[in-house]
């Protein structure tokens, strides 16, 4: 609302109240809705859908994310890898962990696979994992509430 | 900083607000375009050691794993399945067919828990469809809730074909 204050020229002060309420609320929305742990997701990646996907219930232990897009390469801490070469990057996982006090099988490696890329690259890629001493999977799928 | 107005009703504080709505609309600016919508996602947990099968010591309540093929068209699309060597027509008569052989009881020691799936795929399948059979095999939704059938799946080795 626009008062006029008597004296001098006459001023016009703005009641800035609601607009801060607005905005402070807005802020808070934003706050709520943002949600900093999928920061590993990838727009490059088209999840299949299912059903029975269970949501992600707090933070996995050890978590090695490993992407891979329907072309057939990996996306390993924001870089592309052939599938052929993501054991040199695994074994540098497993030193991390060895080197951490922590068996390779106590990590669990996520695998975000685009539904379009082929089943035997996903398996090639579980293999290599497996040879390293990874033992964990998690094969992630985006939850379809439709079906 | 604050400036004194003198007026009938007393002294009245007013509080310069700018500083404040501009820290405010550059968080405002913030949280908007560093927004990102997205849908939610879910995990399928797999414990698959290496050459655990062979590993694993003989056990009286060890039950045979179900055997699941599937095969792959020219373009990677789902050509059949099969389970346990019989053909199925599609994953909904898997699930009925899973369902039928271990029963819908999960409890502990129960034969849904003790009985694994090997998913056996052709290399150039699109993995849609693994998931679609993973789906089909680990439970099915009854009225909003997720009842668990099977949780033990594995893949035999890659196969270039």
């Amino acid at each position: 609302m626009a008062r006029k204050q008597g004296g001098e020229p006459s001023a016009t002060e703005i009641d800035m109240t609601p607009m801060i309420d607005m905005t402070f609320q807005l802020i808070t929305f934003f706050m709520f809705v943002m949600n900093f742990s999928e920061a590993e997701q990838d727009d490059r990646i088209q999840l299949p859908l299912s059903q029975l996907a269970k949501p992600v219930e707090g933070a996995l232990e050890s978590p090695i994310t490993l992407q891979l897009t329907d072309r057939g390469s990996v996306i390993y801490a924001g870089e592309l890898v052939a599938v052929s070469d993501i054991g040199t990057y695994l074994e540098r996982e497993k030193t991390v962990m060895l080197d951490a006090g922590k068996e390779p099988s106590a990590a669990t490696v996520i695998v975000r696979a685009d539904g379009r890329s082929k089943t035997g690259e996903v398996q090639e890629i579980v293999r290599k994992c497996q040879e390293k001493g990874f033992e964990r999977f998690a094969l992630r799928a985006q939850y379809d509430e439709g079906r | 900083m604050a400036k004194r107005q003198s007026s009938s009703l007393g002294d009245k504080v007013a509080v310069d607000m700018t500083p404040m709505i501009d820290v405010v609309f550059q968080l405002m600016s913030f949280f908007m375009c560093t927004l990102k919508v997205v849908a939610p996602e879910g995990d399928f947990d797999i414990r698959m050691p290496l050459g655990a099968a062979a590993a694993a010591a003989p056990d009286d309540q060890q039950v045979p794993p179900v055997r699941v093929k599937l095969s792959a068209s020219p373009d990677g699309g789902l050509a059949g399945i099969a389970m346990n060597g019989t053909p199925v027509s599609d994953f909904e008569e898997l699930r009925k067919r899973v369902i039928g052989l271990v029963g819908t009881d999960t409890g502990p020691n129960s034969l849904a828990e003790r009985t694994e799936v090997e998913l056996d795929c052709d290399y150039s399948l699109k993995y849609v469809n693994v998931v679609r059979a993973i789906t089909a095999v680990s439970g099915k939704v009854q009225d909003g809730q997720i009842v668990e059938l099977i949780k033990k799946i594995k893949f035999t080795p890659p196969k270039r074909g």
